[in-house]
């Protein structure tokens, strides 16, 4: 398969704000390392969802992809081509083949456009239409492919006349209109209804399946990632932790950070009762990762070499890479056992 | 489609109707503009008016009587037919400075926060500075050096009146680009002109119409100030003119209030018109300000 996106040990930092004084003592302002290196491959036509607690760096990640944030380091590369986010045109021709859908429908629409202007809106900043009709057409083969049907009912309303799992179609219906290769889902249900969550799920599956599409899913849950995505990564501040397919990610986790993430997740079961091992303490302050592996002081099963030495992902099985000197201690143990 | 466009825009305006209907401030500021407006408009064509046709010893400073409706002034020139050609000048110098100060203050404050930076700092400074300097000194000193007609009138105050705008637009501005419609135009790929024009402007909009009014108001009693001051324009007199003549020649100790009453009650209503109309626009079109 195709490889659509690459990404290349790709680093995204911000200075971080302090008071006045601090700044004039300091010599050095702080860097919060939002992304901190990223090696991942997004294949054509699947969906790989990217996982992680709130300030994992997972929605930066996406962003910086998407060239929203600047990237301090690294390369990314979009169909086997590096993107140079400096040269204009390629910009341009970049972002009309990856497009975003964000998390909060209500704040992602311009309140004071009407919807055939925010759906048409891509063609028309890329100057893709030269007539009326075309552009009607368009729009309107957009919103009926993001499921919003009969479409001329949507043309000339606002964004506040609409529900919100209706204005999540509308975002997903301006993100289709380029027939883009690939697309960055940013938590795109978590600010809706449960009860409508399943049908945009079941939409980027379809568009996924039908169009041939590349999804980037970023999301807290995990149950729902394993839900609709083809492969999973784990990600904690700012690392990948663990990568694989969906399957091999839940049942056969190998990460503590994943087994932790896992032993959270509600099992629908009445009377069952389990230990959980629930993670003690807080993601650590992201201007002052651990050093070592960054999940140590978190992890139960910490040992010396976590504290001095960061772990590379390695593979665990074939296709399943996880951040962790367990598995060398494991293989090394079994080694010795023989 | 078209249909359905127009029935959600009417829908739209009624609503807003109905926001205006009920509130008293803005009716009655209305009917005074509305007042004034047609007065401005009809009045000089039913009453023309020659400032430089003077009238003879027995017509000067005449009282209110059935051919002087109200009166004469000290050159024996007709009140009324001056007032109502002095609404002309009035309205259109306020209106027409405002255009100025509004496209001014709306496309600096707009760029100003949407570039941040650099860009920021510098246009803020001078709005600073058009900000904290003596507003009349400047403006007297700028009229007496490009010469005191209507058009340079206009101008100076068009220039010297958007830096309160360009504060508030810029405030409103750097809430707005931080929104999340903002950055999805820029993942469409949408440059900078695309966003301050279709994303950025239509957001501030409301808080700038409101503002154009209330500026409205201030560009009438700044051109009302300068022309008492002396610094009108001689061939079309406004009310401010008429205040200056009325003031030179002693109206107010004299007893001839025909003089100076008609047109200083003139400047106040419709300054309040606009002032009405300015704060109930404020209230209507802000939810947060809407009463219970």
């Amino acid at each position: 398969m195709d490889n659509v996106v690459e990404l290349k040990n790709l680093k995204v930092t911000f200075v971080a704000k302090q008071s006045f004084l601090k700044e004039l003592l300091m010599k050095e302002q702080p860097l919060v390392r939002a992304v901190d290196g990223v090696n991942v491959t997004i294949k054509k036509g699947e969906i790989l969802s990217l996982v992680g607690e709130s300030g994992s760096g997972k929605t930066t990640l996406g962003k910086a992809i998407l060239n929203l944030v600047d990237i301090a380091d690294g390369e990314i590369l979009f169909q086997n081509q590096v993107v140079n986010f400096h040269h204009k045109q390629e910009v341009r021709r970049f972002r009309q083949k990856a497009q975003v859908i964000f998390q909060d429908p209500y704040q992602s629409l311009n309140p004071k456009s009407l919807i055939i202007d925010i759906v048409a809106e891509p063609l028309e900043v890329n100057r893709l239409i030269k007539t009326e009709a075309e552009r009607n057409e368009r729009v309107m083969k957009a919103l009926h492919d993001a499921g919003l049907d009969p479409p001329e009912r949507y043309l000339y309303r606002y964004p506040y006349e609409l529900s919100g799992g209706q204005r999540q179609r509308v975002a997903i219906a301006s993100a289709l209109i380029l027939n883009p290769e690939f697309i960055v889902a940013d938590e795109p249900v978590s600010m809706l209804d449960v009860s409508i969550r399943t049908g945009i799920l079941k939409l980027l599956v379809e568009l996924k399946e039908s169009k041939g599409l590349t999804f980037l899913f970023i999301t807290h849950d995990l149950s729902l990632a394993w839900l609709i995505s083809d492969r999973i990564a784990i990600m904690y501040l700012g690392k990948i932790m663990e990568i694989g397919e969906s399957d091999t990610v839940i049942k056969q986790a190998v990460h503590p950070y994943t087994q932790a993430l896992l032993e959270v997740m509600p099992i629908p079961e009445v009377n069952r009762h389990r230990q959980r091992k629930v993670l003690s303490g807080e993601t650590p302050n992201p201007t002052n990762i651990p050093a070592g592996c960054r999940f140590h002081p978190r992890c139960p099963h910490a040992f010396d070499r976590c504290r001095e030495e960061e772990p590379v992902l390695q593979a665990a099985r074939s296709n399943h890479l996880a951040a962790c000197h367990l598995i060398e201690k494991e293989t090394s143990q079994e080694n010795s056992h023989d | 489609m078209s249909s359905i466009d127009g029935v959600m825009r009417r829908k739209k305006l009624k609503r807003f109707w109905n926001g205006f209907k009920n509130n008293r401030m803005a009716t009655t500021g209305a009917v005074i503009l509305v007042f004034f407006s047609v007065a401005a408009v009809i009045g000089p064509v039913l009453f023309p008016y020659n400032p430089m046709e003077f009238g003879t010893v027995e017509t000067i400073l005449q009282p209110p009587s059935t051919t002087y409706y109200l009166g004469t002034d000290n050159l024996g020139r007709d009140i009324f037919r001056n007032l109502l050609s002095g609404a002309r000048i009035s309205l259109m110098v306020g209106i027409l400075a405002t255009l100025i100060s509004m496209f001014l203050g709306t496309s600096i404050g707009i760029m100003s926060g949407y570039f941040g930076k650099t860009i920021d700092s510098v246009l803020m400074r001078v709005t600073d500075f058009f900000l904290v300097i003596p507003w009349l000194p400047l403006v007297l000193v700028l009229v007496a050096i490009l010469g005191s007609s209507v058009w340079i009138i206009i101008l100076v105050i068009g220039l010297t009146s958007w830096a309160g705008t360009a504060r508030v637009v810029r405030s409103q501005t750097l809430s707005v680009k931080e929104r999340p419609f903002i950055e999805r135009a820029r993942a469409i790929g949408a440059d900078h002109s695309t966003i301050m024009m279709h994303h950025i402007l239509p957001n501030v909009f409301p808080l700038v119409f409101a503002n154009t009014i209330l500026v409205t108001a201030v560009a009438i009693i700044s051109e009302t100030t300068l022309s008492f001051l002396g610094l009108g324009d001689p061939t079309r007199p406004s009310w401010g003119m008429m205040l200056h003549y009325a003031f030179q020649s002693g109206a107010a100790s004299s007893g001839a209030y025909w003089f100076f009453l008609p047109p200083g009650l003139c400047v106040v209503l419709v300054v309040l018109g606009f002032t009405f109309l300015g704060y109930a626009f404020d209230e209507i079109l802000n939810p947060k300000l809407r009463r219970r």
